[in-house]
Protein backbone atom coordinates (compact mmCIF):
# COMPACT_ATOMS: atom_id res chain seq x y z
CA UNK A 1 0.00 0.00 0.00
CA UNK A 2 1.48 3.61 -0.26
CA UNK A 3 1.94 5.79 2.13
CA UNK A 4 -0.45 6.97 4.53
CA UNK A 5 -2.20 10.54 3.79
CA UNK A 6 -2.97 13.12 6.13
CA UNK A 7 -5.63 15.68 6.56
CA UNK A 8 -2.98 18.61 7.09
CA UNK A 9 -1.33 17.80 3.55
CA UNK A 10 -4.21 17.94 1.59
CA UNK A 11 -4.96 20.89 -0.92
CA UNK A 12 -8.20 21.73 -2.57
CA UNK A 13 -7.96 20.74 -5.96
CA UNK A 14 -5.24 17.53 -5.71
CA UNK A 15 -5.80 15.13 -7.62
CA UNK A 16 -5.51 11.88 -5.97
CA UNK A 17 -3.52 8.43 -6.94
CA UNK A 18 -5.46 6.86 -10.25
CA UNK A 19 -6.44 3.40 -10.55
CA UNK A 20 -6.54 1.67 -13.84
CA UNK A 21 -8.80 -0.81 -15.06
CA UNK A 22 -9.25 -2.92 -18.05
CA UNK A 23 -12.43 -5.23 -17.42
CA UNK A 24 -12.11 -8.54 -19.25
CA UNK A 25 -15.24 -10.92 -20.16
CA UNK A 26 -13.81 -12.94 -17.08
CA UNK A 27 -13.68 -10.58 -15.08
CA UNK A 28 -17.81 -9.65 -15.37
CA UNK A 29 -18.32 -13.20 -14.63
CA UNK A 30 -16.66 -12.89 -11.73
CA UNK A 31 -18.28 -10.16 -10.65
CA UNK A 32 -21.53 -11.61 -11.38
CA UNK A 33 -21.24 -14.24 -9.01
CA UNK A 34 -19.85 -11.97 -6.30
CA UNK A 35 -22.61 -9.61 -6.48
CA UNK A 36 -25.36 -11.84 -7.72
CA UNK A 37 -26.25 -9.73 -10.86
CA UNK A 38 -27.23 -12.24 -13.35
CA UNK A 39 -28.50 -10.14 -16.04
CA UNK A 40 -27.49 -11.56 -19.12
CA UNK A 41 -26.34 -8.39 -20.79
CA UNK A 42 -23.02 -8.27 -19.28
CA UNK A 43 -21.98 -11.82 -20.15
CA UNK A 44 -24.08 -12.82 -23.26
CA UNK A 45 -22.93 -11.15 -26.41
CA UNK A 46 -26.35 -12.12 -28.02
CA UNK A 47 -28.52 -11.48 -25.18
CA UNK A 48 -26.99 -8.16 -24.93
CA UNK A 49 -27.65 -7.28 -29.05
CA UNK A 50 -31.06 -8.60 -28.91
CA UNK A 51 -31.78 -5.69 -25.98
CA UNK A 52 -30.70 -3.30 -28.15
CA UNK A 53 -26.79 -2.99 -27.06
CA UNK A 54 -23.49 -3.21 -28.96
CA UNK A 55 -21.92 -5.38 -27.20
CA UNK A 56 -21.99 -6.66 -23.49
CA UNK A 57 -21.40 -3.93 -20.84
CA UNK A 58 -19.75 -3.62 -18.02
CA UNK A 59 -21.88 -3.87 -14.72
CA UNK A 60 -22.70 -0.06 -13.29
CA UNK A 61 -22.41 -1.19 -9.77
CA UNK A 62 -18.54 -2.96 -10.63
CA UNK A 63 -17.76 0.41 -11.98
CA UNK A 64 -19.06 1.72 -8.41
CA UNK A 65 -16.68 -0.51 -6.95
CA UNK A 66 -13.81 0.67 -8.58
CA UNK A 67 -14.38 4.08 -7.18
CA UNK A 68 -14.83 2.19 -3.89
CA UNK A 69 -11.39 0.93 -4.42
CA UNK A 70 -9.81 4.03 -5.72
CA UNK A 71 -11.02 5.95 -2.12
CA UNK A 72 -10.24 3.11 -0.48
CA UNK A 73 -6.63 2.26 -1.19
CA UNK A 74 -6.12 6.53 -1.29
CA UNK A 75 -7.11 6.98 2.16
CA UNK A 76 -4.74 4.16 3.75
CA UNK A 77 -5.40 1.66 6.83
CA UNK A 78 -5.68 5.30 9.31
CA UNK A 79 -8.37 6.67 6.86
CA UNK A 80 -11.55 5.70 5.93
CA UNK A 81 -14.63 5.78 3.38
CA UNK A 82 -17.65 7.95 5.08
CA UNK A 83 -19.96 8.05 1.83
CA UNK A 84 -19.42 7.40 -2.01
CA UNK A 85 -21.43 7.91 -4.67
CA UNK A 86 -22.17 7.79 -8.39
CA UNK A 87 -24.54 7.84 -11.57
CA UNK A 88 -23.94 5.23 -14.30
CA UNK A 89 -24.23 7.76 -17.10
CA UNK A 90 -22.53 6.02 -20.06
CA UNK A 91 -22.06 2.50 -20.81
CA UNK A 92 -18.37 0.99 -20.51
CA UNK A 93 -17.43 -2.01 -22.97
CA UNK A 94 -14.89 -4.75 -22.13
CA UNK A 95 -10.95 -4.55 -23.41
CA UNK A 96 -11.20 -0.77 -23.30
CA UNK A 97 -9.26 0.96 -20.38
CA UNK A 98 -11.57 2.69 -17.45
CA UNK A 99 -9.65 5.02 -15.42
CA UNK A 100 -10.89 5.61 -12.25
CA UNK A 101 -9.85 9.37 -10.96
CA UNK A 102 -10.88 11.72 -8.33
CA UNK A 103 -9.47 15.89 -7.23
CA UNK A 104 -9.99 17.31 -3.97
CA UNK A 105 -13.17 19.13 -3.92
CA UNK A 106 -13.43 20.15 -0.63
CA UNK A 107 -11.43 19.76 3.10
CA UNK A 108 -13.13 20.71 6.47
CA UNK A 109 -13.82 19.29 10.36
CA UNK A 110 -17.05 18.25 11.36
CA UNK A 111 -17.92 16.15 14.19
CA UNK A 112 -14.69 16.21 15.44
CA UNK A 113 -14.06 14.13 12.35
CA UNK A 114 -11.40 15.76 9.57
CA UNK A 115 -12.99 15.50 6.36
CA UNK A 116 -11.98 15.52 2.63
CA UNK A 117 -14.96 15.49 -0.13
CA UNK A 118 -13.46 14.55 -3.73
CA UNK A 119 -14.99 14.31 -6.72
CA UNK A 120 -14.62 11.16 -8.26
CA UNK A 121 -15.13 9.72 -11.76
CA UNK A 122 -14.11 6.95 -14.25
CA UNK A 123 -12.93 8.00 -17.45
CA UNK A 124 -12.23 5.86 -21.01
CA UNK A 125 -8.90 5.27 -21.99
CA UNK A 126 -7.46 5.19 -25.49
CA UNK A 127 -9.43 2.69 -27.29
CA UNK A 128 -8.14 -0.31 -28.37
CA UNK A 129 -7.56 -1.96 -32.57
CA UNK A 130 -9.09 -5.02 -31.38
CA UNK A 131 -12.70 -4.56 -33.33
CA UNK A 132 -15.09 -4.60 -30.33
CA UNK A 133 -17.51 -1.58 -29.50
CA UNK A 134 -15.68 0.97 -27.57
CA UNK A 135 -16.06 4.23 -26.41
CA UNK A 136 -14.29 7.42 -27.81
CA UNK A 137 -11.24 8.39 -25.33
CA UNK A 138 -12.32 10.72 -22.39
CA UNK A 139 -15.75 9.74 -21.84
CA UNK A 140 -16.58 10.17 -17.78
CA UNK A 141 -19.02 7.52 -17.91
CA UNK A 142 -19.38 7.45 -14.44
CA UNK A 143 -19.38 10.96 -12.59
CA UNK A 144 -19.30 10.84 -8.14
CA UNK A 145 -18.88 12.25 -5.17
CA UNK A 146 -17.13 10.70 -2.11
CA UNK A 147 -16.38 11.88 1.78
CA UNK A 148 -13.52 10.31 3.68
CA UNK A 149 -12.21 10.73 6.92
CA UNK A 150 -8.22 11.45 6.85
CA UNK A 151 -6.07 11.24 10.00
CA UNK A 152 -4.63 14.55 11.26
CA UNK A 153 -0.89 14.91 12.04
CA UNK A 154 -2.81 17.10 15.29
CA UNK A 155 -4.11 13.65 16.37
CA UNK B 1 -54.58 20.32 -27.70
CA UNK B 2 -52.74 16.64 -27.37
CA UNK B 3 -53.51 14.66 -25.35
CA UNK B 4 -50.90 13.24 -22.90
CA UNK B 5 -49.79 9.89 -22.24
CA UNK B 6 -51.03 7.52 -19.65
CA UNK B 7 -48.36 7.66 -16.90
CA UNK B 8 -46.19 5.06 -16.21
CA UNK B 9 -46.66 5.13 -12.68
CA UNK B 10 -49.55 2.66 -11.81
CA UNK B 11 -51.57 3.72 -8.74
CA UNK B 12 -49.50 0.56 -6.31
CA UNK B 13 -46.76 1.95 -7.53
CA UNK B 14 -47.39 5.22 -5.80
CA UNK B 15 -48.74 3.47 -2.82
CA UNK B 16 -45.75 1.47 -2.51
CA UNK B 17 -43.73 4.59 -2.13
CA UNK B 18 -42.47 4.92 1.48
CA UNK B 19 -43.66 1.35 2.63
CA UNK B 20 -40.56 -0.77 3.96
CA UNK B 21 -40.19 -4.34 2.57
CA UNK B 22 -39.55 -7.49 4.73
CA UNK B 23 -35.65 -7.53 6.27
CA UNK B 24 -33.62 -9.46 4.11
CA UNK B 25 -30.74 -11.53 5.72
CA UNK B 26 -27.08 -10.50 4.45
CA UNK B 27 -24.58 -12.74 5.61
CA UNK B 28 -20.86 -11.66 5.45
CA UNK B 29 -18.11 -14.36 5.34
CA UNK B 30 -14.51 -14.67 4.70
CA UNK B 31 -15.46 -16.57 1.40
CA UNK B 32 -18.21 -13.47 -0.07
CA UNK B 33 -15.74 -11.18 0.93
CA UNK B 34 -12.86 -12.63 -0.63
CA UNK B 35 -14.78 -13.00 -3.96
CA UNK B 36 -15.99 -9.52 -3.99
CA UNK B 37 -12.59 -7.94 -3.67
CA UNK B 38 -11.00 -10.80 -6.53
CA UNK B 39 -13.58 -9.15 -8.56
CA UNK B 40 -13.21 -6.16 -8.34
CA UNK B 41 -9.12 -6.52 -8.44
CA UNK B 42 -8.67 -5.12 -4.77
CA UNK B 43 -5.52 -5.85 -3.30
CA UNK B 44 -5.50 -4.47 0.00
CA UNK B 45 -4.42 -7.57 2.51
CA UNK B 46 -7.41 -6.88 4.82
CA UNK B 47 -9.99 -8.36 2.16
CA UNK B 48 -8.18 -11.29 2.38
CA UNK B 49 -5.91 -11.93 5.32
CA UNK B 50 -7.42 -12.86 8.97
CA UNK B 51 -4.12 -11.88 10.43
CA UNK B 52 -3.26 -9.05 8.62
CA UNK B 53 -6.89 -7.63 9.36
CA UNK B 54 -6.61 -8.42 13.07
CA UNK B 55 -2.85 -6.20 12.96
CA UNK B 56 -4.92 -3.57 11.97
CA UNK B 57 -7.38 -3.52 14.46
CA UNK B 58 -10.33 -5.43 12.71
CA UNK B 59 -12.26 -8.33 14.45
CA UNK B 60 -10.94 -10.33 10.61
CA UNK B 61 -11.50 -9.21 7.71
CA UNK B 62 -13.54 -6.22 6.16
CA UNK B 63 -16.03 -5.85 3.45
CA UNK B 64 -14.85 -3.89 0.47
CA UNK B 65 -16.58 -0.60 -0.37
CA UNK B 66 -20.42 -1.28 -1.38
CA UNK B 67 -19.99 -5.28 0.09
CA UNK B 68 -23.07 -5.51 2.35
CA UNK B 69 -22.75 -9.11 2.21
CA UNK B 70 -24.52 -11.79 0.39
CA UNK B 71 -28.25 -12.36 0.31
CA UNK B 72 -29.61 -15.53 1.90
CA UNK B 73 -30.82 -17.88 -0.83
CA UNK B 74 -33.57 -20.11 -0.41
CA UNK B 75 -35.31 -22.07 -3.51
CA UNK B 76 -38.63 -21.40 -1.37
CA UNK B 77 -38.36 -17.95 -1.39
CA UNK B 78 -35.77 -17.32 -4.32
CA UNK B 79 -34.37 -13.78 -4.45
CA UNK B 80 -30.64 -13.42 -3.52
CA UNK B 81 -30.11 -12.13 -7.32
CA UNK B 82 -31.10 -10.23 -10.25
CA UNK B 83 -34.35 -12.11 -11.52
CA UNK B 84 -34.98 -10.07 -14.39
CA UNK B 85 -36.58 -6.67 -15.44
CA UNK B 86 -40.42 -7.47 -14.95
CA UNK B 87 -43.38 -6.28 -16.80
CA UNK B 88 -43.68 -2.72 -18.36
CA UNK B 89 -46.43 -0.93 -20.43
CA UNK B 90 -48.77 -2.83 -23.31
CA UNK B 91 -46.90 -6.44 -21.16
CA UNK B 92 -43.68 -5.32 -22.81
CA UNK B 93 -40.56 -7.03 -20.58
CA UNK B 94 -38.50 -3.88 -18.91
CA UNK B 95 -35.07 -3.21 -19.85
CA UNK B 96 -33.70 -2.66 -17.21
CA UNK B 97 -30.11 0.03 -16.36
CA UNK B 98 -28.40 0.57 -12.81
CA UNK B 99 -28.99 4.17 -13.06
CA UNK B 100 -26.65 4.75 -9.73
CA UNK B 101 -25.62 3.97 -6.08
CA UNK B 102 -24.64 5.69 -2.76
CA UNK B 103 -23.43 3.98 -0.10
CA UNK B 104 -23.44 6.29 3.28
CA UNK B 105 -21.38 4.72 6.35
CA UNK B 106 -21.71 4.94 10.00
CA UNK B 107 -18.12 3.55 10.73
CA UNK B 108 -19.16 0.43 12.57
CA UNK B 109 -16.62 -2.36 11.03
CA UNK B 110 -17.94 -4.74 8.82
CA UNK B 111 -16.43 -7.77 9.24
CA UNK B 112 -16.58 -11.34 7.88
CA UNK B 113 -19.32 -13.16 10.55
CA UNK B 114 -21.25 -10.38 10.79
CA UNK B 115 -25.11 -10.76 9.74
CA UNK B 116 -26.84 -7.39 8.27
CA UNK B 117 -30.72 -7.33 8.13
CA UNK B 118 -31.32 -5.17 4.49
CA UNK B 119 -34.71 -3.03 5.03
CA UNK B 120 -35.59 -1.92 1.70
CA UNK B 121 -37.87 0.75 0.42
CA UNK B 122 -39.14 2.83 -2.31
CA UNK B 123 -38.48 6.52 -1.68
CA UNK B 124 -39.12 7.90 -5.51
CA UNK B 125 -40.72 6.90 -8.78
CA UNK B 126 -40.03 9.81 -11.28
CA UNK B 127 -40.88 9.65 -15.31
CA UNK B 128 -38.83 10.88 -17.82
CA UNK B 129 -39.10 11.23 -22.15
CA UNK B 130 -35.71 10.47 -22.91
CA UNK B 131 -33.38 9.39 -25.91
CA UNK B 132 -34.22 5.60 -25.28
CA UNK B 133 -38.24 6.53 -24.79
CA UNK B 134 -40.35 6.60 -21.68
CA UNK B 135 -38.41 5.77 -18.56
CA UNK B 136 -39.00 5.07 -14.96
CA UNK B 137 -36.51 6.21 -12.41
CA UNK B 138 -36.66 4.50 -9.15
CA UNK B 139 -34.82 5.05 -6.02
CA UNK B 140 -34.31 2.55 -3.25
CA UNK B 141 -33.22 2.93 0.66
CA UNK B 142 -31.97 0.28 2.28
CA UNK B 143 -30.67 0.25 5.57
CA UNK B 144 -28.25 -2.28 6.81
CA UNK B 145 -28.35 -3.30 10.54
CA UNK B 146 -26.05 -5.44 12.10
CA UNK B 147 -26.48 -8.41 14.55
CA UNK B 148 -25.60 -5.94 17.47
CA UNK B 149 -28.24 -3.40 16.53
CA UNK B 150 -25.96 -0.53 14.81
CA UNK B 151 -26.92 -0.01 11.71
CA UNK B 152 -23.66 -0.01 9.67
CA UNK B 153 -24.67 1.66 5.84
CA UNK B 154 -27.49 3.50 4.61
CA UNK B 155 -27.48 2.24 0.61
CA UNK B 156 -29.75 4.41 -2.07
CA UNK B 157 -30.08 2.61 -5.63
CA UNK B 158 -31.61 4.10 -8.93
CA UNK B 159 -32.59 1.98 -11.44
CA UNK B 160 -33.67 2.64 -14.77
CA UNK B 161 -36.57 0.95 -16.59
CA UNK B 162 -37.61 1.77 -20.44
Amino acid sequence: MAEQVYWDDIKEGNEIPRLLKNCSTQQLVMWAAASGDFYQIHYDERFAKGNGLQDIIVHGALKGAFLGQLVHDWVGDKGRVKRFSCQYRGMDYTAQDVICRGVVAKKYVEGGDHLVDVDIWTETGPAADNGRPHNPEGVKTTPGTATVVLPSRAG
Amino acid sequence: MTQESPSLITEEMRAGIGREGPPVRHEVDKTGIRMFARAVGHTDLVFYDEEYAKSKGHRSIIAPPSYLGTPAFSPRTGGGGFTGPGMGPGGRPWRALNGGSEFEYTGVDICAGDVLAAVSKTVSIRETKGSLGPMLITQRETLYTNQNGEVVCRAVGTSLNY
